[in-house]
């Protein structure tokens, strides 16, 4: 018997008793959801956060100060570029407050950069310039402010030479940022950008806490880390006073993390298929005895053991795969809507996901299909025509 | 031409043995048209199986076309039932969620035989048991009757060397039964080989050939008369008695006689 007459005995064998096809699909629906959503979860937060990682810089080094008794200068990070691999160095002084213009108010978050910052971290203007080097030098009072603080205080963004009020100081503004993607970590849009000297003396801290290194081509963040280490030592004395962060280990780490995260979920939610195909195969025994007057009648008339095996074979694979494809249809349809409620993740099944799950069905329809198929198979005409 | 020699079975009821079939010999040439006429009991379904290739015999050779049953594997003798045998019941046995058509379709199916073909085949089949008007029809839509001539059609498409009726009327009113005889008489004058297992002497006198069977013995034959005849016929009726009398076929019979 060919396999398409097989498929379609087996297929009208399936539509002939809906209700308790989709019953025994229920399972498998529920299994490949579970695995597909949960898979599909941790990998659209695993993108997120490391996307967020991306956008602080991949390839960057930040380096803490976490001893404050010994303080660090503007000019001795600024030092530090020229070093051996180190590019730039981009210190940051940080800090929040309240900006105030034409009688509106809003809360932003300050950063007192240098003229590096832009080269480092990178800064998206839609007009106007960056903090420059003579603008640290003369302590001037103009700032960058995002896009947020424009739209909330000037209610649009053509706002060069106008002023913002911070702490009782008027600063002028200088450049403005195009709107920036939120991260988990912030973003740019709600930031006022200072000269760096000037920051110090709004927020009253002339020590650097922090800054951002970037390499030299060529350099691996490794070789500019144990740069760093070897200077910072040498000033503090002890590596508990400092701390280099660098993006890419954390990265890693975040990926490790994850990915363990998902191949125990997807475990968990294995469970939930294997009880499918069990559910298969309990009904599908249940059908065998059901049949056994048409297995006989098969038989007789000259079916071979194969071909029930085949027929009852695909029977259940036909179950299962219907149901992977109904439970990858409706995981599909939770991301979607999730996405809706949540625009900062981007969830979806990705081809590998909908393969595997896909596999798996067709795998459980097939494990769980031996037994039955088997069963039906082995029946003696003579016994299968007589029962009724 | 099929060929039983000393066959034995043997059924294990607790304690008790119970011979269902004792010895049966018997040879059925090519065309014949044989009916085992036996009481319940008597060992007839036993015997229809074993010749049915649905069950096997504990002792004894039986072989179909010269070919030895017993030494076939289980999927030989699944392909020899397919191509060599074809099924009548008295329950008609069709399948209830196919059609005419498919039902018939079905042993072509498991033969292999080009779909293009197939469908010539089940309308030669169908058009044949006067049934070309209710081919998508289910049994279920179709009198006792026509099921059981759906089933005659199945068991004529694959075109057997024997064809199995195990009380083909038993489920029928008087009418239809009328019908299924008329049209078994009319398969055999066409050349087809028959056994009929019944209960019922009216019936079995449609067969020019009866073998009577009685716990587990044949106890009586008419003797193996090769061609649908009625002054034949009339003979038989009279000389079927029992005890193990032999007629002769008369010569210038179809499919040549015994020795």
């Amino acid at each position: 018997m060919k396999l398409s007459q097989a498929g379609k005995m087996a297929f009208s064998a399936v539509l002939s008793n809906k209700l308790r096809s989709f019953l025994t699909m229920l399972g498998i629906i529920i299994g490949v959801m579970a695995v597909t959503l949960l898979i599909s979860l941790v990998q659209g937060a695993t993108n997120t956060v490391t996307e967020s990682l991306d956008e602080l810089g991949g390839d960057q080094l930040v380096v803490s100060i976490t001893d404050r008794s010994k303080r660090l200068t503007l000019g001795e990070v600024e030092a530090l570029a020229g070093e051996g691999g180190i590019a730039y160095v981009s210190p940051t002084l940080s800090g929040s407050g309240t900006a105030k213009a034409a009688g509106k108010s809003t809360d932003v978050t300050i950063s007192g950069i240098t003229e590096f910052y832009d080269a480092v971290q990178g800064l998206d203007l839609e007009s106007g310039r960056v903090i420059t080097q003579l603008d640290n030098e003369q302590r001037l009072a103009v700032c960058v402010v995002g896009h947020s603080v424009a739209r909330d205080l000037f209610g649009n963004t053509d706002i060069l030479d106008e002023t913002i009020r911070l702490s009782g100081r008027d600063y002028r503004i200088v450049g403005v940022l195009n709107e920036a993607q939120e991260t988990m970590f912030g973003s740019a849009n709600s930031a006022v950008f200072l000269p760096f000297t000037n920051a110090q003396r709004l927020l009253s801290n002339v020590s650097v806490g922090s800054f951002y290194v970037a390499t030299e081509e060529g350099t691996t963040t490794q070789e500019a880390e144990d740069v760093l280490d070897r200077a910072l030592m040498e000033k503090y004395g002890d590596d508990d006073s400092y701390s280099i962060v660098n993006l890419t280990d954390v990265m890693d780490a975040v990926n490790d993390v994850m990915a363990a995260l998902e191949l125990l979920l997807g475990a968990i939610a294995g469970i939930s298929l294997l009880v499918g195909g069990i559910g298969i195969m309990n009904i599908m025994l249940v059908s065998v005895t059901e049949r056994t007057r048409e297995i006989g009648i098969r038989k007789a008339i000259g079916a071979l053991k194969s071909d029930i095996v085949v027929q009852f074979m695909i029977e259940s694979v036909i179950i299962s795969l219907i149901g992977g494809l109904i439970g990858m249809l409706l995981s599909q349809g939770v991301l979607t809507t999730l996405n809706t409620l949540y625009p900062d993740y981007h969830f979806g099944i990705t081809a590998g996901v909908a393969a595997m799950a896909l596999g798996f069905s067709i795998m459980v329809g097939l494990v769980f299909g031996i037994y039955p198929a088997n069963k039906a198979a082995k029946l003696k005409p003579i016994n299968a025509l007589r029962y009724e | 031409m099929i060929e039983l020699r000393d066959i034995r079975k043997i059924y294990q009821l607790g304690e008790e043995e119970v011979h269902a079939l004792d010895g049966v010999s018997l040879t059925i040439q090519d065309r014949e048209f044989v009916a085992i006429i036996g009481a319940s009991g008597s060992g007839k379904s036993t015997l229809m199986n074993i010749i049915g290739c649905l069950d096997t015999a504990d002792e004894g050779s039986y072989k179909i076309d010269g070919q030895e049953v017993s030494d076939l594997s289980e999927k030989q003798q699944s392909i020899l039932r397919n191509r060599k045998i074809g099924f009548i019941f008295q329950q008609f046995n069709l399948l209830p969620k196919l059609t005419a058509y498919e039902n018939v379709e079905l042993p072509l199916i498991y033969q292999g035989v080009p779909g293009a073909e197939r469908k010539t085949r089940v309308l030669e089949a169908l058009e044949r048991v006067s049934l070309a008007n209710r081919v998508h029809h289910r049994p279920n839509q179709l009198s006792g009757g026509q099921q059981q001539r759906v089933a005659v059609a199945r068991a004529l498409v694959t075109r057997p060397s024997l064809i199995l009726a195990d009380e083909p009327t038993g489920n029928l009113d008087s009418h239809s039964t009328d019908d299924i005889m008329r049209l078994l008489k009319e398969l055999h004058a066409q050349g087809n080989t028959l056994v009929l297992i019944t209960h019922d002497n009216e019936i079995a006198a449609a067969a020019p050939r009866r073998v009577r069977l009685l716990d587990g013995k044949i106890v009586a034959d008419s003797g193996n008369v090769l061609v649908y005849d009625a002054k034949t016929e009339q003979d038989n009726r009279r000389t079927i008695v029992p005890g193990d009398s032999r007629i002769s076929a008369p010569d210038g019979g179809k499919g040549g006689g015994r020795a």
